[in-house]
Protein backbone atom coordinates (compact mmCIF):
# COMPACT_ATOMS: atom_id res chain seq x y z
CA UNK A 1 0.00 0.00 0.00
CA UNK A 2 1.25 3.50 -0.86
CA UNK A 3 0.60 6.63 1.18
CA UNK A 4 1.65 10.25 0.63
CA UNK A 5 2.81 11.99 3.78
CA UNK A 6 3.81 15.66 3.99
CA UNK A 7 6.75 16.17 6.30
CA UNK A 8 6.31 18.42 9.36
CA UNK A 9 9.92 18.64 10.48
CA UNK A 10 10.95 21.77 8.57
CA UNK A 11 9.49 24.42 6.23
CA UNK A 12 10.51 22.50 3.07
CA UNK A 13 7.64 20.10 3.79
CA UNK A 14 8.83 17.25 1.55
CA UNK A 15 5.97 15.17 0.14
CA UNK A 16 7.06 11.64 0.92
CA UNK A 17 5.66 8.40 -0.41
CA UNK A 18 5.65 5.46 1.97
CA UNK A 19 5.08 1.87 0.87
CA UNK A 20 3.92 -0.65 3.45
CA UNK A 21 2.91 -4.29 3.43
CA UNK A 22 0.22 -3.55 6.03
CA UNK A 23 2.49 -3.98 9.05
CA UNK A 24 5.94 -2.81 8.05
CA UNK A 25 7.43 -0.04 5.95
CA UNK A 26 9.05 -1.42 2.84
CA UNK A 27 10.10 1.82 1.14
CA UNK A 28 10.17 5.61 1.74
CA UNK A 29 10.53 7.91 -1.24
CA UNK A 30 10.98 11.68 -1.43
CA UNK A 31 12.43 12.34 2.02
CA UNK A 32 15.06 15.10 2.04
CA UNK A 33 16.66 13.92 5.27
CA UNK A 34 16.84 11.06 7.80
CA UNK A 35 14.50 12.77 10.25
CA UNK A 36 11.84 13.01 7.58
CA UNK A 37 12.31 9.36 6.63
CA UNK A 38 11.80 8.09 10.17
CA UNK A 39 8.85 10.43 10.72
CA UNK A 40 7.18 9.12 7.53
CA UNK A 41 7.72 5.51 8.60
CA UNK A 42 6.22 6.18 12.05
CA UNK A 43 3.34 8.17 10.58
CA UNK A 44 2.49 5.43 8.07
CA UNK A 45 2.42 2.58 10.59
CA UNK A 46 1.40 4.06 13.93
CA UNK A 47 0.77 7.82 13.95
CA UNK A 48 0.83 9.38 17.42
CA UNK A 49 -0.26 12.74 18.78
CA UNK A 50 -0.03 14.70 21.99
CA UNK A 51 -3.54 15.61 23.11
CA UNK A 52 -4.34 18.79 25.02
CA UNK A 53 -7.79 19.74 26.24
CA UNK A 54 -9.70 22.00 28.61
CA UNK A 55 -12.23 20.55 31.01
CA UNK A 56 -14.84 21.96 33.36
CA UNK A 57 -14.14 21.43 37.06
CA UNK A 58 -17.16 21.40 39.41
CA UNK A 59 -17.54 24.56 41.52
CA UNK A 60 -14.70 26.19 39.65
CA UNK A 61 -15.01 29.23 37.41
CA UNK A 62 -11.93 28.55 35.31
CA UNK A 63 -11.56 25.46 33.14
CA UNK A 64 -8.61 23.15 33.79
CA UNK A 65 -6.09 22.60 30.99
CA UNK A 66 -4.61 19.12 30.62
CA UNK A 67 -2.28 17.14 28.35
CA UNK A 68 -1.24 13.58 27.68
CA UNK A 69 2.21 13.11 29.17
CA UNK A 70 3.34 11.36 25.97
CA UNK A 71 1.88 11.14 22.46
CA UNK A 72 -0.92 8.57 22.11
CA UNK A 73 -2.16 6.69 19.02
CA UNK A 74 -3.95 9.12 16.70
CA UNK A 75 -7.10 6.98 16.47
CA UNK A 76 -7.57 7.31 20.25
CA UNK A 77 -7.74 11.14 20.27
CA UNK A 78 -11.53 11.38 20.52
CA UNK A 79 -11.81 8.59 23.09
CA UNK A 80 -9.13 10.35 25.10
CA UNK A 81 -10.97 13.68 24.97
CA UNK A 82 -14.17 11.91 26.06
CA UNK A 83 -12.39 10.25 28.97
CA UNK A 84 -11.00 13.63 30.03
CA UNK A 85 -14.43 15.29 29.88
CA UNK A 86 -15.97 12.63 32.13
CA UNK A 87 -13.07 12.41 34.59
CA UNK A 88 -13.83 12.94 38.27
CA UNK A 89 -11.73 15.99 39.10
CA UNK A 90 -11.29 17.32 42.61
CA UNK A 91 -9.57 20.53 43.61
CA UNK A 92 -6.97 21.56 44.64
CA UNK A 93 -4.96 20.59 41.57
CA UNK A 94 -1.26 21.10 40.99
CA UNK A 95 0.45 21.29 37.61
CA UNK A 96 1.53 17.72 36.76
CA UNK A 97 -1.18 15.98 38.84
CA UNK A 98 -2.65 12.91 37.12
CA UNK A 99 -6.22 13.56 35.92
CA UNK A 100 -6.76 10.24 34.06
CA UNK A 101 -4.32 7.40 34.66
CA UNK A 102 -3.57 5.14 31.67
CA UNK A 103 -6.08 6.94 29.47
CA UNK A 104 -7.94 4.55 27.10
CA UNK A 105 -5.40 1.80 27.92
CA UNK A 106 -2.65 3.66 26.09
CA UNK A 107 -0.28 3.39 29.04
CA UNK A 108 -0.14 7.21 29.06
CA UNK A 109 -1.44 9.45 31.86
CA UNK A 110 -3.33 12.69 31.33
CA UNK A 111 -1.91 15.38 33.60
CA UNK A 112 -2.89 18.90 34.61
CA UNK A 113 -0.99 21.80 33.04
CA UNK A 114 -2.36 24.41 35.46
CA UNK A 115 -2.71 24.91 39.21
CA UNK A 116 -6.23 25.29 40.60
CA UNK A 117 -6.28 26.15 44.30
CA UNK B 1 11.00 53.21 46.81
CA UNK B 2 12.23 56.83 46.99
CA UNK B 3 9.54 59.36 46.17
CA UNK B 4 9.51 63.03 45.36
CA UNK B 5 6.93 65.48 44.09
CA UNK B 6 7.24 66.21 40.39
CA UNK B 7 6.14 69.27 38.47
CA UNK B 8 2.61 67.95 38.09
CA UNK B 9 2.28 67.69 41.86
CA UNK B 10 2.01 63.92 41.63
CA UNK B 11 4.31 61.83 43.74
CA UNK B 12 6.98 60.29 41.56
CA UNK B 13 8.52 56.94 42.36
CA UNK B 14 12.08 56.37 41.18
CA UNK B 15 12.74 53.01 39.53
CA UNK B 16 15.96 51.83 37.92
CA UNK B 17 14.38 49.49 35.35
CA UNK B 18 10.66 49.70 34.56
CA UNK B 19 9.22 46.98 32.34
CA UNK B 20 5.86 47.38 30.60
CA UNK B 21 4.19 44.00 30.02
CA UNK B 22 4.48 40.75 32.02
CA UNK B 23 4.20 38.29 29.14
CA UNK B 24 7.12 36.09 28.08
CA UNK B 25 9.11 39.15 26.93
CA UNK B 26 8.65 41.20 30.10
CA UNK B 27 9.30 38.20 32.34
CA UNK B 28 12.55 37.23 30.58
CA UNK B 29 13.75 40.84 30.55
CA UNK B 30 13.03 41.21 34.29
CA UNK B 31 14.80 37.97 35.19
CA UNK B 32 17.88 38.99 33.21
CA UNK B 33 17.98 42.52 34.64
CA UNK B 34 17.67 41.23 38.23
CA UNK B 35 20.36 38.61 37.61
CA UNK B 36 22.63 41.43 36.43
CA UNK B 37 22.22 43.14 39.79
CA UNK B 38 19.28 45.53 39.33
CA UNK B 39 17.50 45.83 42.70
CA UNK B 40 15.04 48.56 41.80
CA UNK B 41 12.93 46.76 39.21
CA UNK B 42 9.20 46.80 38.53
CA UNK B 43 6.92 45.15 35.96
CA UNK B 44 3.54 46.68 35.10
CA UNK B 45 0.82 44.59 33.43
CA UNK B 46 -2.81 45.40 32.67
CA UNK B 47 -4.04 41.81 33.15
CA UNK B 48 -5.00 40.25 36.47
CA UNK B 49 -2.23 37.64 36.23
CA UNK B 50 1.23 37.54 34.71
CA UNK B 51 2.18 35.25 31.82
CA UNK B 52 0.64 37.15 28.90
CA UNK B 53 -0.81 35.19 26.00
CA UNK B 54 0.91 31.96 27.14
CA UNK B 55 -1.85 31.49 29.74
CA UNK B 56 -4.43 30.76 27.04
CA UNK B 57 -2.14 28.72 24.76
CA UNK B 58 -2.94 25.35 26.37
CA UNK B 59 -1.61 23.36 23.37
CA UNK B 60 1.88 21.86 23.33
CA UNK B 61 4.91 22.84 21.30
CA UNK B 62 6.56 25.52 23.47
CA UNK B 63 10.08 25.36 24.85
CA UNK B 64 11.74 22.92 22.43
CA UNK B 65 14.65 25.30 21.83
CA UNK B 66 15.00 26.75 25.32
CA UNK B 67 14.29 23.73 27.50
CA UNK B 68 14.64 20.85 24.96
CA UNK B 69 11.17 19.80 26.14
CA UNK B 70 7.76 20.15 24.63
CA UNK B 71 5.63 22.20 27.04
CA UNK B 72 2.18 23.77 26.95
CA UNK B 73 1.88 27.56 27.23
CA UNK B 74 0.92 27.64 30.93
CA UNK B 75 3.81 25.28 31.76
CA UNK B 76 6.30 27.44 29.85
CA UNK B 77 5.04 30.58 31.60
CA UNK B 78 5.19 28.90 35.01
CA UNK B 79 8.95 28.37 34.72
CA UNK B 80 9.48 32.12 34.33
CA UNK B 81 6.87 32.92 36.99
CA UNK B 82 8.71 30.63 39.45
CA UNK B 83 12.04 32.30 38.67
CA UNK B 84 10.53 35.78 39.13
CA UNK B 85 9.27 34.70 42.56
CA UNK B 86 12.67 33.28 43.52
CA UNK B 87 14.24 36.59 42.55
CA UNK B 88 11.52 38.52 44.40
CA UNK B 89 10.70 40.75 41.42
CA UNK B 90 7.84 43.22 42.00
CA UNK B 91 4.92 43.05 39.58
CA UNK B 92 1.89 45.35 39.57
CA UNK B 93 -0.99 43.63 37.80
CA UNK B 94 -4.26 45.26 36.68
CA UNK B 95 -2.16 48.35 36.06
CA UNK B 96 -2.48 50.22 32.78
CA UNK B 97 0.17 52.62 31.51
CA UNK B 98 -1.59 55.68 30.13
CA UNK B 99 1.28 58.05 29.51
CA UNK B 100 5.00 57.92 28.89
CA UNK B 101 7.51 60.53 27.78
CA UNK B 102 11.09 60.75 26.59
CA UNK B 103 12.32 61.81 30.05
CA UNK B 104 11.19 58.27 31.04
CA UNK B 105 8.28 59.44 33.17
CA UNK B 106 5.57 56.78 33.12
CA UNK B 107 1.99 57.35 34.33
CA UNK B 108 -0.04 54.27 35.23
CA UNK B 109 -3.51 53.71 36.68
CA UNK B 110 -4.89 50.86 38.75
CA UNK B 111 -7.79 50.25 41.11
CA UNK B 112 -5.40 49.39 43.89
CA UNK B 113 -2.94 52.28 43.65
CA UNK B 114 -4.92 54.90 41.71
CA UNK B 115 -2.74 57.11 39.53
CA UNK B 116 0.99 56.52 39.91
CA UNK B 117 3.91 58.26 38.29
CA UNK B 118 7.24 56.48 37.90
CA UNK B 119 10.51 58.09 36.95
CA UNK B 120 12.66 55.35 35.40
CA UNK B 121 16.34 55.26 34.54
CA UNK B 122 15.63 52.62 31.88
CA UNK B 123 12.37 51.38 30.34
CA UNK B 124 11.83 48.06 28.59
CA UNK B 125 8.85 48.02 26.22
CA UNK B 126 7.41 44.49 26.22
CA UNK B 127 3.74 45.00 25.34
CA UNK B 128 3.44 42.22 22.77
CA UNK B 129 1.05 42.32 19.83
CA UNK B 130 -2.65 42.31 18.91
CA UNK B 131 -4.63 40.46 16.28
CA UNK B 132 -5.79 42.16 13.12
CA UNK B 133 -9.55 42.69 13.55
CA UNK B 134 -12.42 42.34 11.09
CA UNK B 135 -12.39 46.10 10.52
CA UNK B 136 -8.92 45.87 8.97
CA UNK B 137 -10.20 43.47 6.29
CA UNK B 138 -13.25 45.39 5.07
CA UNK B 139 -15.36 42.26 4.49
CA UNK B 140 -18.81 43.30 3.23
CA UNK B 141 -21.99 42.05 4.88
CA UNK B 142 -23.92 42.44 8.10
CA UNK B 143 -22.54 42.83 11.61
CA UNK B 144 -23.97 39.87 13.53
CA UNK B 145 -22.65 38.19 16.68
CA UNK B 146 -20.46 35.14 16.10
CA UNK B 147 -17.40 36.75 14.48
CA UNK B 148 -14.29 36.49 16.63
CA UNK B 149 -10.57 36.83 16.21
CA UNK B 150 -9.00 33.40 16.75
CA UNK B 151 -7.23 34.59 19.89
CA UNK B 152 -10.46 35.90 21.42
CA UNK B 153 -12.10 32.54 20.77
CA UNK B 154 -9.05 30.88 22.33
CA UNK B 155 -9.47 32.98 25.47
CA UNK B 156 -13.20 32.20 25.66
CA UNK B 157 -12.68 28.45 25.33
CA UNK B 158 -9.45 27.93 27.27
CA UNK B 159 -9.69 30.57 29.99
CA UNK B 160 -13.37 31.23 30.51
CA UNK B 161 -14.98 27.92 29.59
CA UNK B 162 -17.33 29.28 26.90
CA UNK B 163 -17.83 27.77 23.43
CA UNK B 164 -18.15 30.55 20.84
CA UNK B 165 -20.31 28.39 18.51
CA UNK B 166 -21.05 25.03 16.91
CA UNK B 167 -20.42 25.38 13.16
CA UNK B 168 -17.23 27.21 12.38
CA UNK B 169 -15.49 28.72 9.36
CA UNK B 170 -11.92 29.96 9.76
CA UNK B 171 -10.57 32.81 7.66
CA UNK B 172 -6.79 32.94 7.41
CA UNK B 173 -4.41 30.07 8.03
CA UNK B 174 -2.11 31.62 10.61
CA UNK B 175 -1.02 29.31 13.40
CA UNK B 176 -3.57 30.61 15.93
CA UNK B 177 -6.40 29.89 13.46
CA UNK B 178 -5.11 26.36 12.84
CA UNK B 179 -4.69 25.69 16.56
CA UNK B 180 -8.24 26.95 17.16
CA UNK B 181 -9.63 24.73 14.37
CA UNK B 182 -8.41 21.69 16.32
CA UNK B 183 -9.50 23.08 19.68
CA UNK B 184 -13.06 23.74 18.45
CA UNK B 185 -13.27 20.17 17.11
CA UNK B 186 -11.90 18.62 20.31
CA UNK B 187 -14.36 20.66 22.39
CA UNK B 188 -17.27 19.41 20.28
CA UNK B 189 -17.83 21.90 17.43
CA UNK B 190 -17.79 21.25 13.69
CA UNK B 191 -15.20 23.11 11.60
CA UNK B 192 -16.31 23.31 7.97
CA UNK B 193 -13.29 24.87 6.26
CA UNK B 194 -10.26 27.12 6.59
CA UNK B 195 -10.01 29.74 3.82
CA UNK B 196 -6.63 31.31 2.95
CA UNK B 197 -6.39 34.11 0.40
CA UNK B 198 -2.73 33.37 -0.46
CA UNK B 199 -1.59 30.35 -2.50
CA UNK B 200 0.24 29.06 0.60
CA UNK B 201 -0.50 28.88 4.31
CA UNK B 202 1.36 31.16 6.69
CA UNK B 203 1.11 28.46 9.38
CA UNK B 204 3.65 25.78 10.22
CA UNK B 205 3.47 22.46 8.33
CA UNK B 206 3.12 20.75 11.69
CA UNK B 207 -0.09 22.67 12.37
CA UNK B 208 -1.54 22.10 8.88
CA UNK B 209 -1.10 18.35 9.38
CA UNK B 210 -2.02 18.02 13.05
CA UNK B 211 -4.84 20.61 13.19
CA UNK B 212 -6.45 20.36 9.73
CA UNK B 213 -5.50 17.04 8.02
CA UNK B 214 -6.01 14.99 11.19
CA UNK B 215 -9.64 16.16 11.36
CA UNK B 216 -10.35 16.29 7.60
CA UNK B 217 -10.82 20.06 7.59
CA UNK B 218 -10.37 21.38 4.05
CA UNK B 219 -7.73 24.12 3.56
CA UNK B 220 -9.06 26.32 0.75
CA UNK B 221 -6.01 28.14 -0.67
CA UNK B 222 -6.64 31.23 -2.85
CA UNK B 223 -10.07 31.60 -1.21
CA UNK B 224 -11.54 34.32 0.96
CA UNK B 225 -14.78 35.34 2.65
CA UNK B 226 -16.62 37.82 0.41
CA UNK B 227 -19.91 38.17 2.29
CA UNK B 228 -21.32 37.70 5.78
CA UNK B 229 -25.03 37.00 6.37
CA UNK B 230 -27.15 37.06 9.53
CA UNK B 231 -28.97 39.67 11.57
CA UNK B 232 -28.59 38.93 15.29
CA UNK B 233 -26.33 35.89 14.97
CA UNK B 234 -24.12 34.85 12.07
CA UNK B 235 -26.10 32.53 9.76
CA UNK B 236 -23.78 31.97 6.83
CA UNK B 237 -20.71 33.24 5.01
CA UNK B 238 -19.89 33.26 1.31
CA UNK B 239 -16.43 32.03 0.32
CA UNK B 240 -15.02 32.59 -3.18
CA UNK B 241 -11.87 31.78 -5.08
CA UNK B 242 -9.56 34.72 -5.86
CA UNK B 243 -7.45 35.47 -8.95
CA UNK B 244 -3.77 36.42 -8.96
CA UNK B 245 -4.69 40.00 -7.97
CA UNK B 246 -6.58 38.58 -4.96
CA UNK B 247 -9.93 39.62 -6.51
CA UNK B 248 -12.91 37.23 -6.11
CA UNK B 249 -13.68 35.21 -9.25
CA UNK B 250 -17.43 35.37 -10.13
CA UNK B 251 -19.09 31.97 -10.26
CA UNK B 252 -16.81 30.37 -7.62
CA UNK B 253 -18.92 31.38 -4.60
CA UNK B 254 -19.78 28.74 -2.00
CA UNK B 255 -22.17 29.54 0.83
CA UNK B 256 -21.49 27.88 4.19
CA UNK B 257 -24.22 27.77 6.84
CA UNK B 258 -22.35 28.50 10.08
CA UNK B 259 -22.78 30.35 13.37
CA UNK B 260 -19.13 31.27 13.92
CA UNK B 261 -16.38 32.90 11.88
CA UNK B 262 -12.87 32.96 13.34
CA UNK B 263 -10.31 35.38 11.94
CA UNK B 264 -6.63 34.48 11.90
CA UNK B 265 -5.32 37.17 9.61
CA UNK B 266 -2.15 38.49 11.15
CA UNK B 267 -0.66 40.14 14.20
CA UNK B 268 0.28 43.77 14.74
CA UNK B 269 2.81 44.90 17.38
CA UNK B 270 1.05 47.03 19.98
CA UNK B 271 3.10 50.19 19.84
CA UNK B 272 0.86 53.03 21.07
CA UNK B 273 3.25 53.73 23.97
CA UNK B 274 6.33 53.38 21.76
CA UNK B 275 4.94 56.08 19.48
CA UNK B 276 3.88 58.23 22.43
CA UNK B 277 7.43 58.24 23.78
CA UNK B 278 8.60 59.36 20.34
CA UNK B 279 10.67 56.34 19.32
CA UNK B 280 11.60 55.98 15.66
CA UNK B 281 9.43 53.27 14.04
CA UNK B 282 10.07 50.76 11.26
CA UNK B 283 7.44 50.46 8.53
CA UNK B 284 8.55 46.89 7.77
CA UNK B 285 8.23 45.44 11.29
CA UNK B 286 5.68 47.96 12.67
CA UNK B 287 7.91 48.02 15.73
CA UNK B 288 10.60 50.39 17.00
CA UNK B 289 13.95 50.82 15.29
CA UNK B 290 16.57 49.33 17.64
CA UNK B 291 20.30 48.77 17.76
CA UNK B 292 22.12 45.53 18.60
CA UNK B 293 21.49 46.12 22.33
CA UNK B 294 17.71 46.40 21.65
CA UNK B 295 17.87 50.11 22.51
CA UNK B 296 15.57 52.47 20.60
CA UNK B 297 16.70 55.88 19.42
CA UNK B 298 15.65 57.21 22.84
CA UNK B 299 18.45 56.82 25.37
CA UNK B 300 17.67 54.11 27.93
CA UNK B 301 14.46 52.89 26.26
CA UNK B 302 14.60 49.29 25.05
CA UNK B 303 12.09 47.09 23.14
CA UNK B 304 11.84 43.31 22.86
CA UNK B 305 9.53 40.45 21.96
CA UNK B 306 6.44 40.78 19.79
CA UNK B 307 6.17 44.53 20.34
CA UNK B 308 9.45 44.84 18.43
CA UNK B 309 8.66 42.33 15.66
CA UNK B 310 6.24 39.40 15.54
CA UNK B 311 8.04 36.15 16.34
CA UNK B 312 7.00 32.57 15.47
CA UNK B 313 8.35 30.95 18.62
CA UNK B 314 8.21 32.08 22.23
CA UNK B 315 11.66 30.58 22.81
CA UNK B 316 13.17 33.33 20.65
CA UNK B 317 11.07 36.00 22.38
CA UNK B 318 12.57 34.92 25.71
CA UNK B 319 16.10 34.91 24.31
CA UNK B 320 15.78 38.36 22.73
CA UNK B 321 14.15 39.81 25.85
CA UNK B 322 16.82 38.47 28.20
CA UNK B 323 19.30 40.35 26.05
CA UNK B 324 17.25 43.55 26.41
CA UNK B 325 17.15 42.99 30.19
CA UNK B 326 20.94 42.66 30.35
CA UNK B 327 21.40 45.73 28.14
CA UNK B 328 19.07 47.81 30.34
CA UNK B 329 21.02 46.68 33.43
CA UNK B 330 24.32 47.62 31.76
CA UNK B 331 22.85 51.02 30.91
CA UNK B 332 21.66 51.73 34.46
CA UNK B 333 24.87 50.47 36.08
CA UNK B 334 26.97 52.59 33.73
CA UNK B 335 28.54 49.55 32.11
CA UNK B 336 27.41 50.46 28.60
CA UNK B 337 30.55 50.68 26.57
CA UNK B 338 31.34 53.88 24.78
CA UNK B 339 30.01 54.03 21.24
CA UNK B 340 32.67 54.76 18.70
CA UNK B 341 30.11 54.87 15.88
CA UNK B 342 26.79 53.45 14.73
CA UNK B 343 25.64 52.56 11.21
CA UNK B 344 22.27 51.71 9.67
CA UNK B 345 21.28 48.19 8.64
CA UNK B 346 18.97 48.14 5.61
CA UNK B 347 16.68 45.55 4.00
CA UNK B 348 18.23 44.45 0.70
CA UNK B 349 16.51 42.48 -2.10
CA UNK B 350 14.40 39.60 -0.73
CA UNK B 351 14.70 40.75 2.90
CA UNK B 352 11.85 42.26 4.95
CA UNK B 353 12.04 43.83 8.39
CA UNK B 354 15.60 43.15 9.52
CA UNK B 355 16.16 43.60 13.28
CA UNK B 356 18.30 45.26 14.61
CA UNK B 357 18.18 48.18 12.18
CA UNK B 358 21.24 49.86 13.67
CA UNK B 359 24.64 48.49 14.48
CA UNK B 360 26.50 50.05 17.39
CA UNK B 361 30.21 49.50 17.62
CA UNK B 362 31.75 48.98 21.04
CA UNK B 363 35.28 48.49 22.27
CA UNK B 364 34.49 44.86 23.06
CA UNK B 365 32.71 43.66 19.91
CA UNK B 366 30.27 40.76 20.10
CA UNK B 367 28.64 38.65 17.38
CA UNK B 368 25.34 40.16 16.23
CA UNK B 369 22.23 38.15 15.35
CA UNK B 370 20.08 39.64 12.60
CA UNK B 371 16.50 38.42 12.18
CA UNK B 372 14.24 39.03 9.18
CA UNK B 373 11.58 37.45 6.98
CA UNK B 374 12.17 36.61 3.31
CA UNK B 375 9.61 38.09 0.89
CA UNK B 376 8.84 34.63 -0.57
CA UNK B 377 10.03 31.02 -0.42
CA UNK B 378 13.69 30.56 -1.44
CA UNK B 379 15.64 27.30 -1.73
CA UNK B 380 19.43 26.92 -1.79
CA UNK B 381 20.35 30.61 -1.57
CA UNK B 382 22.90 32.77 0.17
CA UNK B 383 22.16 35.47 2.70
CA UNK B 384 24.75 38.20 2.26
CA UNK B 385 25.80 41.24 4.25
CA UNK B 386 26.87 44.08 1.96
CA UNK B 387 29.24 46.86 3.01
CA UNK B 388 28.66 49.24 0.09
CA UNK B 389 29.22 47.01 -2.97
CA UNK B 390 31.45 44.58 -1.13
CA UNK B 391 30.06 41.26 0.16
CA UNK B 392 31.37 41.31 3.72
CA UNK B 393 29.72 38.12 4.90
CA UNK B 394 27.80 35.32 3.23
CA UNK B 395 26.01 32.28 4.58
CA UNK B 396 24.19 29.49 2.69
CA UNK B 397 20.57 28.68 3.55
CA UNK B 398 18.79 25.54 2.40
CA UNK B 399 15.33 27.05 2.70
CA UNK B 400 13.83 30.41 3.62
CA UNK B 401 10.08 30.86 4.00
CA UNK B 402 8.01 33.94 4.94
CA UNK B 403 6.23 31.80 7.55
CA UNK B 404 9.45 31.31 9.47
CA UNK B 405 11.76 34.01 10.80
CA UNK B 406 15.25 33.74 9.30
CA UNK B 407 18.42 34.64 11.14
CA UNK B 408 22.12 35.08 10.55
CA UNK B 409 24.89 35.51 13.08
CA UNK B 410 27.40 38.11 12.01
CA UNK B 411 30.82 37.43 13.55
CA UNK B 412 32.25 40.31 15.58
CA UNK B 413 35.50 40.47 13.58
CA UNK B 414 33.56 40.96 10.32
CA UNK B 415 31.97 44.10 11.76
CA UNK B 416 35.33 45.77 12.23
CA UNK B 417 35.87 45.83 8.48
CA UNK B 418 32.74 47.90 7.71
CA UNK B 419 33.62 51.23 6.16
CA UNK B 420 30.24 52.46 4.82
CA UNK B 421 27.60 54.56 6.58
CA UNK B 422 25.18 51.66 6.20
CA UNK B 423 25.20 47.96 5.45
CA UNK B 424 22.43 45.90 3.85
CA UNK B 425 21.32 42.30 4.03
CA UNK B 426 20.12 40.57 0.86
CA UNK B 427 19.14 37.17 -0.46
CA UNK B 428 21.26 36.10 -3.41
CA UNK B 429 20.63 33.16 -5.79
Amino acid sequence: MKQTIPCINCPIGCRMTVETDGKQVTHVDGAGCKRGESYAAQEAIAPKRMVTAVVHVPNCELPLSVKTREPIPKDKIFDCVKAISTADIKTPIKMGDVICANVCDTGVDVVSTRDIP
Amino acid sequence: MPQRKGMTGMRETNIDVLIIGAGPAGMAAAIAAREQGIDSLLILDREAEIGGILKQCVHNGFGLHRFQEELTGPEYAQRDINRLRELNVSVHCETMVIDIDASKRVTAVSRKHGVQVFLAKAIILAMGCRERPRGALAIPGTRPAGIFSAGTAQKLVNMQGYMPGKRVIILGSGDIGLIMARRMILQGAKVLACAEIMPYSSGLNRNIVQCLHDYDIPLLLRHTVIDIQGKERLESVTVAKVDEHLQPIPGTEIQYACDTLLLSVGLIPENELTKLIGAEMSAATQGAVVDNTLQTNIDGVFACGNVLHVHDLVDFVSEESAKAGRAAADYVLGRTKKVARAIAVLDGPGVRGVVPQRLRFTDTPEDVRFMFRPDKVYQKVKVQVLDGERVAYSVAKRILSPGEMAEILLPADTMQSFSSESISIRISG
